[in-house]
């Protein structure tokens, strides 16, 4: 075993400073969370004081609860998270595929353009694509802010996935077509499997600055019936008088689904199925 | 009958011209060699056979039957790959009938061919076994056993054995020799190990930067190779080339003579310094210096040489071969 692993010392001191960096990471999580439970007072008086007998409320979450139409909201973010992600990861992973696999003429220069969608951030582009959602009917519909976000999305998930798709056995692909799968099948059941750590990867690169949006779902679908999660907890934010309750209770309820997209997906790095495959 | 006919196949990747104006042919029944140092094409030929890539130009028939334009599973071919390229969430039996369930064969068939390639190659303990549990040499013979389930006109084997071990690789050679015997099928191996190719040939086929060198058996190659690249290549110790003129003034040629056609001889041709001994036992390798030119003499049984000592090394002239210029055989 490593000589500076099982040392007491570089022990202690590796996981201290790795408790530690927890606790920093945490730490504005933990203060929305007990927060939340506190009534109005106390959370100015004495912010991070846990909520006790006196101070306990859940006013903040009745508030969410009543006001405005929450479950929609959340209905929402989740489906145009999901439905992103798997646009990003569904066409992504076609088009790193052909790239890697297929020589064809511009093969190169299609990959540099797919890619170029990295350096240039697509809120530089808001007016144009609201005129043309404007011009295809498409504002304030769901369907707006998940081809937004697909858009978004694919130029960093070409680029990782295809890396990753140049690393998965010739030999493997070729045993399929001489099988006689289909291109499809070879895609879709020998390839994908073996980047499934790397399409996790990309997933939780994209998940949380699409749910955590508040530009798009603002310009492109602000109407009642598709607000996001995010645009839906700003009426707690007013210009005056913000209700801090309302607001912290929107907030910790919003980490759940995305802690639980995060788990299934963190699941998908660790596991690695290559081994026994190929050498 | 014949397996397999190529006629002036020619590859191009781009600029890069990999496959130069190949002809040959494979008998039914045949196993043919295809060998030469990395990077000669031996690959790119097989793929191209197989119908991986395609031909620039140049007809290939499989059978009779030209499959220039035909999809790899319709050639009624099957390959084992260098990595075992089994499928990772398939098991034994899932990966053997993959192929023949693509071909919508009857289930009878397909249980009855599985019994059959794994009671070959002593499969059937490992059956519902993935391949990541499953040791470097059982996945080969799975890979062995989904290419035989096939029943193919033509096997395709791409440097099998090279990610073996030395003792199993030795195994693995002889089974596929007997395997060989046993089906009577006519396959293609691709190596860049002469030992592999010597002693599994019926014919080998020698490559060199994408251009047929020799096409013959391995004898033929080795009493009578056509020039000093093919003589170079097959045999092991490698065969000794120097100057003809160390031996007779005047005389251009390169000499070759392979290393166990020479013997220690007090008057031989040769006055040589040793460098290096290797003491195998029952050979000993003696590594000696002749004018400058590195000799090895491959003695039979055990002598008592050591470095520094000088010597005198002797062969019979029939067994030397000589070479002009370009490297071509000329006596």
């Amino acid at each position: 075993m490593n000589k500076a692993r099982s040392n007491p010392f570089n022990t202690v001191a590796m996981h201290g400073a790795l408790i530690l960096y927890t606790l920093i990471a945490l730490f504005p999580v933990f203060v929305i969370l007990i927060n939340s439970f506190k009534e109005r007072r106390s959370i100015f008086r004495e912010p991070l004081a846990l909520p006790d007998a006196d101070s306990f409320s859940t006013i903040g979450y009745e508030t969410v609860m009543q006001q405005g139409d929450f479950f929609l909201y959340f209905q929402n973010s989740m489906i145009v998270t999901v439905a992103s992600l798997f646009f990003v990861l569904l066409f992504g992973a076609m088009a790193a595929y052909a790239l890697s696999e297929y020589r064809f003429r511009g093969n190169m220069i299609m990959g540099l353009y797919l890619a170029l969608g990295i350096m240039i951030p697509i809120r530089i582009g808001t007016v144009a694509i609201l005129e043309m959602m404007v011009a295809t009917g498409l504002v304030n519909s769901l369907w707006a802010l998940i081809l937004v976000y697909t858009a978004q999305g694919l130029p960093l998930a070409v680029f990782i996935l295809s890396e990753f798709m140049r690393q998965v056995s010739d030999d493997l692909k070729n045993a399929g077509r001489i099988d006689g799968l289909s291109e499809y099948t070879i895609f879709f059941r020998l390839v994908l499997p073996l980047v499934r750590p790397a399409m996790a990867t990309v997933a939780v690169f994209n998940m949380i600055p699409i749910w955590n949006d508040l530009w798009f779902p603002l310009i492109l679908a602000p109407a009642e019936e598709t607000k996001t999660l995010t645009l839906g907890s700003q009426v707690f934010i007013g210009q005056f008088v913000t209700d801090w309750n309302a607001v912290l209770s929107a907030l910790s309820m919003a980490i759940l689904p995305v802690l639980v997209l995060y788990v299934i997906f963190s699941r998908q790095l660790i596991r690695g199925i290559t081994s026994g495959a190929v050498k | 009958m014949t397996a397999l006919s190529l006629q002036n196949v020619n590859k191009s990747f781009g600029e890069v011209h990999v496959l130069k104006d190949i002809n040959m042919e494979v008998e039914e029944g045949e196993f043919v060699v295809f060998v030469g140092p990395s990077g000669c094409g031996k690959s790119t030929l097989l793929r191209v056979i197989a119908g991986l890539e395609d031909a620039s130009s140049g007809e290939i028939r499989i059978g009779g039957e030209v499959v220039n334009l035909t999809p790899p599973s319709k050639r009624g071919i099957a390959m084992v790959f260098q990595s075992y390229a089994l499928y990772p969430h398939l098991n034994v039996r899932g990966n053997m009938t993959l192929a023949l369930k693509q071909e919508g064969q009857s289930k009878a068939l397909i249980e009855e061919r599985v019994q059959e390639a794994s009671r070959m190659l002593n499969l059937e303990p490992y059956l519902d076994r993935f391949p990541s549990e499953l040791s470097g040499g059982q996945r080969q013979r799975v890979a062995i056993a989904r290419a035989i389930v096939r029943e193919p006109k033509l096997f395709l084997f791409d440097e099998p054995l090279s990610n073996l071990d030395a003792a199993l690789r030795m195994n693995t050679r002889i089974e596929i020799a007997n395997l060989h015997r046993q089906l009577g099928a006519s396959m293609i191996y691709v190596t860049h190990d002469q030992t592999e190719a010597m002693t599994l040939a019926d014919k080998i086929v020698v490559l060199r930067d994408g251009r047929v060198e020799q096409i013959g058996s391995p004898m033929e190659l080795y009493n009578n190779p056509a020039n000093q690249f093919v003589a170079g290549f097959l045999g092991s110790p490698s065969m000794n080339f120097f100057p003809a003129q160390l031996l007779q003034e005047g005389d251009d040629r390169t000499m070759g003579v392979r290393p166990e056609d020479l013997f220690l001889d007090d008057s031989g041709a040769l006055a040589a310094r040793v460098s290096h001994v290797e003491k195998l036992g029952g050979d000993t390798n003696v590594i000696a210096q002749v004018n400058d030119h590195q000799i090895t003499a491959r003695l039979f049984g055990q002598h008592a040489v050591e470095p520094g000592q000088d010597l005198r090394l002797g062969f019979k002239p029939q067994n030397a071969y000589h070479f002009n210029r370009e490297g071509m055989r000329v006596d």
